[in-house]
């Protein structure tokens, strides 16, 4: 597509009546936020806004179903995080499915930038982040949150997380139906990996 | 003239006046190098600027980069200079060598004003010397600071004690009943953490100087150990008013270094937001500019659309201001469903402030009259100390990269691009206002011919797999292994990547030496140069008229000191 160049027009003549109409917008405004009450602006803290359902806040540690955390200790979020704020130690499982978790998990939560790579970089859906963006401690050790207390958040999962994988719905069946695939063809029963 | 023939008769030009003293002349991913030896490294950069046939006037970057333990690199520094031609429509990348020990050169500052700091501060991060320079000082890092950490062999554990303040930027003679007046480095007018001293006679600038780096954080180095991925995060830190447009110059800088291209559903989303954030940076440049001035009500008023632009950000990445939403070769996801509607609700606000401001600022007589024919700046010079953007556009010169050379499918889309006549702070002004109103018609287009399909490339050395397949097959699952801990892994080769940011023309020049981070980044920051003009901008003029200036200059502290 051809430039196309247009030149401002700087000759508007300024004057009373640009006043008036400029004073007429200032009126408009003050009826709008004193008498009709559409103010753009909310009464913090007592209404808080609500925040979209990709909203990168505080992260939360899944848990399966027994109540360990999902996470396998593979490394990978301490690996792309560019803050370097995740630490994880790791220990071994008694079954052989799932083999390893977390002895250690801590984020630093005032090194931390939010970006979301550590649930990208999550092969295992261990690691989400939640809605959740109030942030205050006393102390820096406060903020470097551990294994435990990040899973004790598995609760705010019920009112919807924050940043997630994408396929979030759909992946559940991809996966199931993957398993079941995988059974059939190696003929195993539906019997479950021992709890640990 | 096609950029081929017109790379060929740069080179041409060059290799007739300089003959063997023209090194070497490569071409990589379309950029043209031509290295030059020291000794004629003033005469070449002075040949490509008059030369009818070259005319490259607008001074873009100037740095150095270090290729420490390199052996096949016959010198370990080398300075890098780029240079655009707007009438040839090219840029050009000129280099010279030099050794570890014998680190120095002929400054530029006689040939581009604009080389001044860039010289200062490649000193200061590489401690290279620039014979000839008026003030060779050190920019971004204090006066106290021992080393240059730029080096590759800087130890950066190393820990300095900091203690000097610097007191004085300029020299006032002996007796002097003039006043030394400190405007900054935290002062409303200043638009983040910088400095400029001026020297008062009455209320008259009779001498100026800037001060900068106070918010350096040194983003280049830390960009030298994080990979291709883990740097967007660091980029949204650059201009923070526009700070989707820093991702997308980053991701379209890398992939040109790759030689891909991310699928047209990922472009004409990033044009959309791109074109929302460049509402929101002018919004933000013309309100705190009018605050400066005693006006606070428009400020307020625009300020009510950004909120919704920033709405659409949250949308799409759950982040209204470090959005990270661009990844390398795409987008982090798709946008939400409702995409659209919040786009129109966003841009039906933007009209109508729009419409509000007008009405409030345009043709009011206290305004203009502190805004017309205030902080004038020329074509020529603005030329050479390498303003971009829309302070260059209200200078009069039609540049504009996304009409000059077309990415993410500008070229789809029918947009004009506005100039001022006198480059006063009542042009740059009016050029935002009419950008704004062009970036609404480019978004209202972009959304009308969203195409559907993937918004990021299908190609495992670059993007993750799909969750799902992650989760359910071993291919998948070893390619978003070997993507994490391997990173990106780019051909060797040196691009400079530029895109029209909210600010004028960002560019990253990235040297990748094949491994999984870069081996050199360097930001062009468009308001580097901006403000560097700014103390010679006021010399002569009023201290309110400095206060006018500054803001429609639209300095941001992160893009600024990085």
């Amino acid at each position: 597509m051809a430039t196309r160049v247009i030149t401002v027009d700087r000759s508007l003549k300024p004057g009373i009546w640009p006043l008036v109409l400029g004073h007429w917008e200032t009126l408009k405004n003050l009826v709008r936020t004193l008498i009709l009450r559409q103010a753009s602006t909310i009464e913090f803290p007592e209404k808080r806004r609500n925040v979209s359902g990709r909203y990168r806040g505080i992260h939360i540690l899944t848990a399966r179903e027994d109540g360990t955390p999902k996470c396998v200790a593979c490394f990978m979020c301490a690996t792309v995080c560019p803050a370097e704020c995740i630490y994880i130690e790791s220990g071994e499982r008694p079954e052989k499915t799932i083999e390893k978790y977390p002895t250690r998990f801590e984020i630093d939560l005032l090194r931390c930038v939010y970006c979301g790579f550590c649930v990208d970089a999550c092969p295992e859906e261990a690691i989400l982040m939640s809605r959740e963006n109030d942030l205050v401690g006393t102390t820096r050790e406060e903020l470097i949150i551990d294994r435990d207390r990040l899973m004790a958040r598995a609760k705010l999962l019920d009112v919807g997380t924050g940043y997630h994988p994408s396929e979030h719905d759909v992946r559940r069946p991809v996966r199931i139906a993957a398993i079941e695939k995988l059974k059939q063809e190696r003929g195993i029963g539906n019997s479950r990996p021992p709890r640990g | 003239m096609t950029a081929e023939t017109g790379t060929h008769a740069t080179t041409q030009v060059l290799r007739a006046a300089l003959g063997s003293q023209l090194i070497d002349v490569a071409e990589f991913r379309g950029d043209l190098t031509l290295s030059v030896t020291r000794e004629t490294w003033v005469q070449a950069a002075t040949l490509l600027r008059d030369h009818p046939t070259c005319d490259f006037r607008l001074f873009l970057d100037l740095c150095a980069v270090d290729y420490l333990d390199q052996p096949e690199r016959p010198a370990r520094f080398e300075v890098v200079l780029h240079l655009y031609s707007v009438s040839r429509r090219h840029h050009i990348r000129l280099k010279t060598r030099l050794p570890e020990s014998d680190a120095k050169l002929a400054t530029l500052t006689n040939v581009f004003k604009g080389a001044n700091w860039f010289e200062r501060e490649a000193w200061d991060l590489y401690g290279i010397v620039f014979e000839g320079h008026p003030n060779l000082t050190r920019l971004l890092t204090h006066d106290d600071f021992v080393g240059h950490p730029m080096r590759k062999d800087y130890p950066t554990s190393e820990r300095h004690v900091l203690q000097h303040p610097k007191e004085r930027l300029l020299k006032v003679p002996e007796g002097s009943e003039k006043l030394v007046l400190n405007i900054g480095p935290s002062h409303p007018t200043m638009h983040g953490t910088f400095r400029v001293q001026a020297l008062m006679d009455g209320e008259t600038i009779v001498d100026a100087a800037a001060e900068l780096g106070y918010m350096h954080r040194n983003f280049e180095k830390m960009a030298e150990v994080r990979t291709y991925w883990q740097i967007i995060p660091y980029t949204d830190r650059l201009n923070y008013c526009s700070s989707f447009m820093n991702g997308h110059g980053w991701a379209l800088a890398v992939e040109k270094l790759l030689g891909i291209a991310a699928p047209p559903r990922a472009e004409a989303i990033r044009v959309i937001l791109s074109e929302l954030s460049r509402i929101m940076d002018h919004i933000i440049c013309i309100g705190a500019n009018v605050v400066d001035l005693g006006a606070i009500t428009p400020f307020f008023v625009m300020f009510r659309a950004r909120e919704d632009i920033y709405d659409v950000l949250e949308a799409c990445c759950g982040a209204r201001l470090t959005v990270s939403y661009v990844r390398i070769g795409g987008l982090a996801e798709d946008v939400p469903e409702d995409f659209e509607a919040r786009c129109r609700r966003a841009m039906d606000s933007v009209r109508e402030v729009l419409v509000q401001a007008e009405r409030l600022l345009t043709r009011n007589i206290v305004f203009t009259k502190r805004f017309k024919d205030v902080g004038v700046m020329d074509r020529d010079n603005a030329l050479s100390y390498g303003w971009v953007g829309p302070c260059l556009r209200g200078s009069g010169v039609a540049y504009d990269i996304r009409k000059d050379h077309p990415y993410s499918g500008y070229e789809q889309y029918d947009f004009d691009v506005p100039v001022g006549t006198v480059g006063d702070c009542y042009d740059r002004y009016l050029v935002r206002m009419e950008e704004m109103r062009q970036s609404l018609r480019i978004v209202e287009q972009a959304l009308v011919k969203l195409p559907r399909g993937p918004v990021i490339v299908d190609d495992r050395r670059v993007a993750l797999p799909p969750k799902a397949d992650v989760y359910s097959n071993i291919e998948a699952l070893m390619n978003h292994f070997k993507l994490v801990y391997e990173g990106i892994l780019a051909p060797t080769g040196e691009v400079y990547g530029y895109t029209e940011a909210a600010n004028g023309e960002l560019g990253f020049y990235v040297v990748s030496n094949g491994a999984k981070c870069p081996w050199r980044v360097k930001v062009r920051p468009p308001c580097f140069n901006i403000y560097q003009a700014f103390p010679e901008m006021i010399k002569g003029h009023m201290l309110a008229d400095a206060v006018a200036t500054i803001g429609g200059l639209n300095v941001i502290a992160g893009e600024l000191d990085r």
